[in-house]
Parts: structure tokens; C-alpha cells; sequence
């Protein structure tokens, strides 16, 4: 065995550190846009709105049942044979569209079960006094649902980091395409994928910090 | 003298269970009705109905110069039909996410478009009212059951509604909570605030009613003034229900 050429990983730390950036840009818009989508979805569920209920189950039960991976090559490779408006797609958008339908029929689901925990009293009380269906959501039933739903969808965000590495087979040199690239130049796949590893695992250690923190405060807002 | 509230052949089905068979009932203004009876008789319902929780299948709903017909009813009529109308809740129904005060402010800043400064002044002076000026900024899980349900009276108070409907306000409350409850739907009674309420609470429905409605299997069977419905009740159906709740 040979030992860790640790003066090269030393080396890779700025070269892997340029890329964080891309990755955590990948990530925080398709949560964005993943929230709002699984929000809509979830409403949409929860209030059975005729036949569109419908679509969104097949939607749901679509992206929950296929892989990313094959959804995301679904995306940047197949769509765009049929569709020619996504002929000129990039991989950056190609990923974060993937990533954000992806997570978004996930995050439907714990919405979803946590706008049906809220008491269905609070409902009507909340029509008792005039409210319109969707100043009830705004305003009473989904900050309840948030607060329950929080650190089911930060395990998601988790998740999310860690998957925009498969942006990589798209041809995006994010964090992991660059481990790629270094490791093809320098045949120290051991030290790359190492470095690469171990940047993921700081990130996602942060964030779970963070949400530690997050949990507690909510949990304090809640007891009170 | 002519009705404020004027309800006709109010009819409610569950798939093919007939819950209101044919309610007719008219409330003069200020008037405070009781309405006693055995549970699963469609006590609830009725009120359910005239705040359109439940959708009535036929039947028409007249509050004021609101009219609704339940075959026809578009949504401006049922939310006009729902702000001249209070409802106070078994369970209280607080929203969870909202202080006292928010609670109580949330129908006029929100739904009335009252400024935050207009509202919190009237969410105050309710607050005095239903003794909870000190505890605006708490939260329902922070308080007891009674303080709750005073604020969901609160709530309903807010809306200065035509008319408060009153679900068995006290009964899912621990026995030390029932006296302060009652004693503010008592005051808000005497200030001939028009209400109609469910209660199993056979004395205080003989003090503060002016009638007590008796209902059994979806239909009004008997209604009077409290000393007649429960000194001289006309059907053997009253007797029978009085005899058993003592
Ligand atoms: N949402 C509902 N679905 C089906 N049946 C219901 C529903 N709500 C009430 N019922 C039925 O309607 C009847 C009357 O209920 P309710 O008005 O609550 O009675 P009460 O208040 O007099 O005890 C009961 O038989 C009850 O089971
Ligand atoms: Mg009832």
C-alpha cells in the first residue's frame, strides 16, 4: 500500500474550493424553486382540486418512483430530441430543473402530511370568521405546517447538496467534475475523491449544525 | 314582531342519513335561544349550517337583509353569511400559531382590512372584557382550558356578529373551567346580543334564554319560554329527555 500523497490533496483543497460556489448555487435555487413547487402540489392534494389532483399524483408518484439519475439524463439527453426549445439546454439548467422536480414530489408528500396535521378545527374556525380558502392557508395552516414539515424538508436541502454531484454526468464541472478532471490528470483517485468526500461531508456537517440549532429555537417557539 | 334571523325548512343529509329534517326558526333581535336536546340529534349541525361549515341540502338562511337559498348559494352569500356570525367552538378551535390577541385580531385585520393599530385597540378592550388583559401575548398552549375557550368567545365577539352561535361552549372543559366560561356568555347575554346555544347545561339555558328549543331525530319537537319547556313541558318526548338529563 502506499501512503496519502497528502501534499497534493493539500494542493486540490483551493482547486475543489472554487467549485463549492457552483454546487451550493445548484442547490439553493432548486430548493427554492423546489418549496414553492411541492407547496403548490401539496395544496393541490389537500384541497382535491378536480383533475388536477389527479395529474399531480402521477406526477408524484413519477418522480418518487424513478431515479434521479435516470430523470436528470431524461432531461439534458431525451427531451431534448422532441422538444426543441430544450435543444440548447446547459447543464446547470438541466440539473437544476431535474433536481427541483425531483425533490418537489418529495416535498409534496411531507407538506402535505404536515398541512393535514394541523387540527382540522383551526380550519373552520378559521372560515367561521370569513377567512377565504387561501388567507387560511397563508395565514394559519401552512406556518403550522412549516414548523412540523422543517426538518423533514432541511434533510431534503441535505440531500439536495449531495446530489447536485450527479450534475457532473451532465458534463458540469461542479465539485465533483473537478475531482474528475484532477484525478484523470494525476491518476490519484484515492487523494481527489478524498478531498472531494471530505468538502461535501464539512458542508452538510454545517448544515446540520444549523439545523440543530433550528429544531431547538422551533421547538422553544413551540412549547413556549 | 319580525325576525332578525329567519330560517325555513333548513334540511341536512349526510349520504342518506337525514340529520335536519325541516328546521324552521326565526330569532327576534336580541333574543338568546336555547337549544337542548340528545346528542346526535343535529344540535350542532343547525349551527354547522348557519355559519356554512355544513352545507344545508335545502332551506333558506335569512340574517338581516343577507338571504340564502342552500340550493343556490354563491360564495360572496356564504361569506357574508359568515361575517354576521360568531361561532364558538366545543373545542375552541385557537389557531395554534396566533397569540390571544392575534387571535382575536386576525378576523378584523385580515378579513375586515382593519388597520394592525385599529384592531389591536378593539383586540384590548376585548381582552378587558373577557378578563385576559394580561395574557394578550400568550399563546393557546400556554393556557388553560378556560382562558382558551374565553378567548375563542373573544374570537367570535370581535366580529360584532349579527348573531354568536354558541357549539356546547363549556362541555369539553374541566369541571374547575365551566363557571368563568358561563359567566361571560351570561354578560354578553345580557347585552341582548342575539345568540343561539347548544348547551347540556339545563340550568344556565333556563336563566339566560328567553326560549328553549327542544330537538330530537332532526326536527324541533317542542320550543317555549324556559319555565314552560321545563316546567310544563307539552310533549311526552321533552318529559322523557328532562326526566334523563335530571
Ligand atoms: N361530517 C359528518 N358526516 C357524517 N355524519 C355526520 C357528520 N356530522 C354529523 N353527523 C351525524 O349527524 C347527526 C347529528 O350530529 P350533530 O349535529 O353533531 O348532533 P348533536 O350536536 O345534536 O349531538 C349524528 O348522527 C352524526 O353522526
Ligand atoms: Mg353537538
Amino acid at each position: 500500500m502506499r501512503p496519502l500523497d497528502t501534499a497534493y490533496m493539500w494542493d486540490l483543497v483551493p482547486v475543489i474550493a472554487s467549485y463549492v460556489p457552483l454546487t451550493l448555487f445548484m442547490a439553493i435555487v432548486a430548493m427554492a424553486a423546489a418549496l414553492t413547487l411541492g407547496s403548490a402540489l401539496a395544496i393541490v392534494r389537500v384541497l382535491r382540486v378536480p383533475v388536477l389532483d389527479r395529474i399531480v399524483a402521477v406526477f408524484i408518484s413519477f418522480f418518487r418512483g424513478t431515479p434521479l439519475l435516470v430523470q436528470l439524463f431524461l432531461f439534458y439527453f431525451g427531451l431534448p430530441q422532441v422538444v426543441p426549445a430544450m435543444t440548447g439546454i446547459d447543464g446547470v439548467t438541466a440539473a437544476i430543473i431535474g433536481l427541483t422536480l425531483h425533490f418537489s414530489a418529495y416535498m409534496a408528500e411531507s407538506i402535505r402530511g404536515a398541512i393535514l396535521g394541523v387540527d382540522r378545527s383551526q380550519w373552520e374556525a378559521a372560515q367561521s370568521i370569513g377567512m377565504t380558502q387561501g388567507q387560511l392557508l397563508r395565514r394559519i395552516i401552512l406556518p403550522q405546517a412549516a414548523r412540523t414539515a422543517a426538518p423533514t424538508l432541511m434533510n431534503y436541502f441535505i440531500d439536495m447538496i449531495k446530489s447536485t454531484s450527479l450534475a457532473f454526468t451532465l458534463g458540469v464541472t461542479e465539485m465533483m467534475g473537478a475531482a474528475q478532471k484532477e484525478a484523470a490528470g494525476s491518476f490519484l483517485y484515492l487523494e481527489a475523491f478524498l478531498v472531494v468526500a471530505l468538502f461535501y461531508w464539512v458542508i452538510v456537517e454545517t448544515l446540520s449544525v444549523g439545523q440543530r440549532r433550528l429544531e431547538s429555537s422551533l421547538g422553544k417557539a413551540v412549547a413556549r | 314582531m319580525s325576525c332578525q334571523i329567519e330560517i325555513t325548512g333548513l334540511v341536512k343529509r349526510f349520504g342518506d342519513n337525514t340529520v335536519l329534517n325541516g328546521i324552521d326558526l326565526c330569532l327576534e333581535p336580541g333574543e338568546r335561544v336555547a337549544i337542548i336536546g340528545p346528542s346526535g340529534t343535529g344540535k350542532s349541525t343547525i349551527l354547522r349550517c348557519l355559519n356554512w361549515l355544513d352545507k344545508p341540502d335545502q332551506g333558506t338562511i335569512r340574517m338581516g337583509d343577507v338571504t340564502v337559498d342552500a340550493a343556490r348559494a354563491t360564495k360572496a352569500q356564504i361569506l357574508a353569511l359568515r361575517r354576521r356570525t360568531g361561532f364558538v367552538f366545543q373545542n375552541y378551535a385557537l389557531f395554534a400559531n396566533k397569540t390571544a390577541r392575534g387571535n382575536i385580531t386576525e378576523g378584523l385585520t385580515t378579513v375586515r382590512g382593519w388597520s394592525a393599530e385599529k384592531a389591536q385597540a378593539k383586540a384590548d378592550d376585548i381582552l378587558t372584557q373577557i378578563g385576559l388583559a394580561d395574557r394578550g401575548d400568550s399563546f393557546p398552549a400556554a393556557m388553560s382550558g378556560g382562558q382558551q375557550q374565553r378567548v375563542g368567545i373573544g374570537r367570535a365577539m370581535a366580529l360584532d356578529a349579527d348573531l354568536m352561535l354558541f357549539d356546547e361552549p363549556t362541555s369539553a372543559l374541566d369541571p374547575e373551567w365551566v363557571g368563568e366560561v358561563l359567566d361571560l356568555i351570561r354578560r354578553i347575554a345580557d347585552g341582548r346580543q342575539t345568540m343561539l346555544i347548544v348547551t347540556h347545561e339545563m340550568q344556565f339555558a333556563r336563566e339566560i334564554a328567553d326560549r328553549v328549543v327542544f330537538m330530537e331525530g332532526g326536527r324541533i319537537v317542542e320550543q317555549g319560554p324556559p319555565a314552560q319547556i321545563f316546567g310544563n313541558p307539552q310533549d311526552d318526548r321533552t318529559r322523557a329527555f328532562l326526566r334523563r338529563v335530571g
